[in-house]
C-alpha cells in the first residue's frame, strides 16, 4: 500500500482523534460480553465404566449428535458420573483424560500377530485370532493337565497357563469368566472380580 | 447466551457503564491444600474441558509438570518440600487464576472488552478483543496470564465460566478425587473453610487459615492453608498481594489527567482553527519546493 505524506497525516489524525474520543467516554462498543458456548448442550450422554483400574469409576461419555439415523456419533467429552456411588462424579488424572485414550492414534483396534523372531506385526481377523488362542490353550492343556497328584487324589490342575480378564466388567460377566476359567482347571487367574 | 452480557460488572478500558448489573450469586472455588495429594486430575480435566493440549515437555527432575503455567496449561500443581517445626512437609499448591475482586489484569488492560468481570465474580478474558500487549501479565499480582506465541493473545483460567453459566461446577472441581477443590457461593465456601480450619487447628496446625487476600479485595479462588501465616512456603504464594504501584498510578491517577489534557487539546485546536484558520502555504513557496524537487 502506497501512502502519501498527506494521507499519512490524515490517517494519523483520524486514529488519534477517534481513540481520544473513545477515551473520553464516547465509545461505540457496548459494554457486552459473552462466555464460551456450552459445548454439552445437545450432546448424547452414554453411561459407562472407566476401563483403567479396579476402582471402576462411573463415566458419562458425551457424543456428537442426537442418535439420529444418519449421524455417526463420536465421543468428544468424558466426565465423571455424579450418580455413580463409587466416584460420585470425580475422576483421577487418567480417567479425566479418557477422551484422548478413546481417540489415541496408538489405540489397538484389531488383532495383530507377530511370529516368533519376527519384528513385523501382521493384521489378522478376529476368527483367526480366537481360533489360534483356543488351539494353543487346548494343546497346552492336553499336554500339561494334572488330573491326579502324587498321592492319587483328584486335583484337575492346569498350571502352565494363566488368564488375565477384563477390569470393568459387571458381576454377571465376572461370574461367567470365573466359571469358564476355573472349569478348565486354570489356577493363575486375575479377573478383578471385586468390581 | 446474549443475556450473559447483562451480568458484567466491569470491562477493561471501557468508560461506558455495563448495560445492567444483574445480581447473580457470587461464586468461589476453595482449594484445601491440606487435602491435596497432587494427582493432577484437575490439570487433565482442565485441558480436557477447555480443549487445550500442551506440548510434551522434558523432565525437570521434580514432579512439577509442566514446570510453569502456559497458554494451554491454565492450572499447574506446584510442589514444595519445606522444613517446618513439624519436620519435612510436602506442600502441594494448585496454581492458577485467583479471580480477584479487584483484578489487576483488568485494570491494566488497554483493549476495550478484552477482560471482563461477571457479576458472579469470574474474571474472564475475551480473546477476540485481546491485542496481545501483555499489560495484564504486568498487572497481575499472581503472575498468571500467559501470552500465546501462536496467536499473540493471552490465556488463563476462566473458572469454567461456560460451565458455571450453565449451572455446573468447574471441571477441576468436579474431577478432584480427594475433594480438595470445592465450589459454591463465596459465603458457603468461607463456611466450609472455617470447618476445615478448625479441624486442622485441632490436629496441631496452629497457623491454619483461609487465604482470601484483602489487598485485591478478596479472591474467588481461595486456599485453605495449614500455614496461612506463612503463605510463601507454598512455592512463593504472596503474603499480601496487591496491584503494582505503576499500574495503579498509570490506570488510576494518570488516567483522568490524560483525559483532561486530551479534552483541553481538542478545545484548544478548535479555537485555534476558529481564530487563526487553516495553515495556508503561499503558491510561490509551494512552487519553489516543487521546482527544487524536480531538479
Amino acid at each position: 500500500m502506497k501512502v502519501t505524506r498527506r494521507q499519512f497525516l490524515k490517517i494519523s489524525a483520524a486514529g488519534l482523534g477517534s481513540s481520544s474520543i473513545a477515551a473520553l467516554g464516547f465509545s461505540a462498543a457496548e459494554a457486552q460480553s459473552d462466555v464460551r458456548a456450552f459445548k454439552l448442550a445437545r450432546s448424547t450422554e452414554t453411561i459407562n465404566t472407566c476401563p483403567y483400574c479396579s476402582v471402576s469409576c462411573g463415566l458419562i461419555m458425551h457424543s456428537m449428535g442426537d442418535k439420529a439415523k444418519n449421524n455417526q456419533m463420536s465421543i468428544f467429552h468424558i466426565e465423571g458420573d455424579p450418580d455413580h456411588p463409587v466416584n460420585r462424579g470425580t475422576l483421577c488424572p487418567k480417567g479425566a483424560g479418557l477422551v484422548d485414550f478413546v481417540h489415541s492414534p496408538d489405540r489397538l483396534k484389531y488383532p495383530e500377530y507377530r511370529a516368533p523372531g519376527s519384528s513385523e506385526w501382521k493384521r489378522i481377523s478376529w476368527d483367526e485370532a480366537l481360533s489360534r488362542v483356543a488351539w494353543l490353550m487346548k494343546d497346552d492343556r492336553d499336554k500339561n493337565f494334572i488330573a491326579r497328584n502324587a498321592a492319587g487324589a483328584t486335583v484337575n490342575r492346569w498350571t502352565t497357563t494363566s488368564f488375565l480378564a477384563a477390569s470393568a466388567s459387571s458381576n454377571e460377566t465376572g461370574w461367567l469368566t470365573h466359571k469358564v476359567v476355573r472349569s478348565t482347571g486354570m489356577l493363575g487367574f486375575d479377573n478383578q472380580a471385586r468390581v | 447466551m446474549a443475556l450473559q452480557s447483562l451480568d458484567i460488572t466491569r470491562r477493561s478500558a471501557t468508560t461506558t457503564r455495563p448495560p445492567s448489573q444483574r445480581r447473580t450469586p457470587e461464586v468461589a472455588k476453595l482449594i484445601d491444600v491440606s487435602k491435596c495429594i497432587g494427582c493432577k486430575a484437575c490439570q487433565v480435566a482442565c485441558m480436557e474441558w477447555n480443549d487445550t493440549r500442551d506440548a510434551v515437555g522434558t523432565n525437570q527432575g521434580v514432579l512439577d509438570n509442566p514446570p510453569d503455567l502456559t497458554e494451554n496449561s491454565w492450572t499447574v500443581m506446584r510442589y514444595a518440600e519445606v522444613e517446618t517445626g513439624r519436620g519435612l512437609e510436602w506442600l502441594i499448591r494448585k496454581d492458577g487464576c485467583m479471580h480477584c475482586t479487584d483484578p489487576g489484569c483488568l485494570k491494566a488492560c488497554p483493549a476495550p472488552g478484552a477482560i471482563v468481570q461477571y457479576s458472579n465474580g469470574i474474571v474472564d478474558f475475551q480473546e477476540e478483543h485481546c491485542i496481545g500487549c501483555g499489560y495484564c501479565i504486568t498487572g497481575c499480582p499472581f503472575n498468571i496470564p500467559r501470552l500465546s506465541k501462536k496467536d499473540s493473545k493471552v490465556y488463563k483460567c476462566t473458572l469454567c465460566s461456560d460451565r458455571v453459566a450453565a449451572g455446573l461446577e468447574p471441571a477441576c472441581v468436579k474431577t478432584c478425587p480427594t475433594g480438595a477443590i470445592v465450589f459454591g457461593t463465596k459465603e458457603d465456601m468461607k463456611h466450609h473453610a472455617a470447618g476445615r480450619i478448625a479441624d486442622l487447628r485441632e490436629r496441631g496446625f496452629a497457623g491454619a487459615g483461609l487465604y482470601d487476600p484483602p489487598g485485591v479485595d478478596g479472591t474467588h479462588v481461595m486456599y485453605v492453608l495449614h500455614h496461612a501465616d506463612r503463605p510463601e512456603l507454598y512455592n512463593g504464594l504472596r503474603k499480601d498481594p496487591s496491584i503494582g504501584a505503576m499500574v495503579g498510578l498509570w490506570k488510576g491517577a494518570a488516567k483522568p489527567l490524560a483525559s483532561l489534557a486530551l479534552a483541553l487539546a481538542a478545545v484548544g485546536a478548535f479555537f485555534h482553527y476558529v481564530i487563526k484558520g487553516p495553515n495556508e502555504v503561499p503558491k510561490e513557496i509551494e512552487k519553489e519546493f516543487e521546482d527544487e524537487k524536480r531538479s
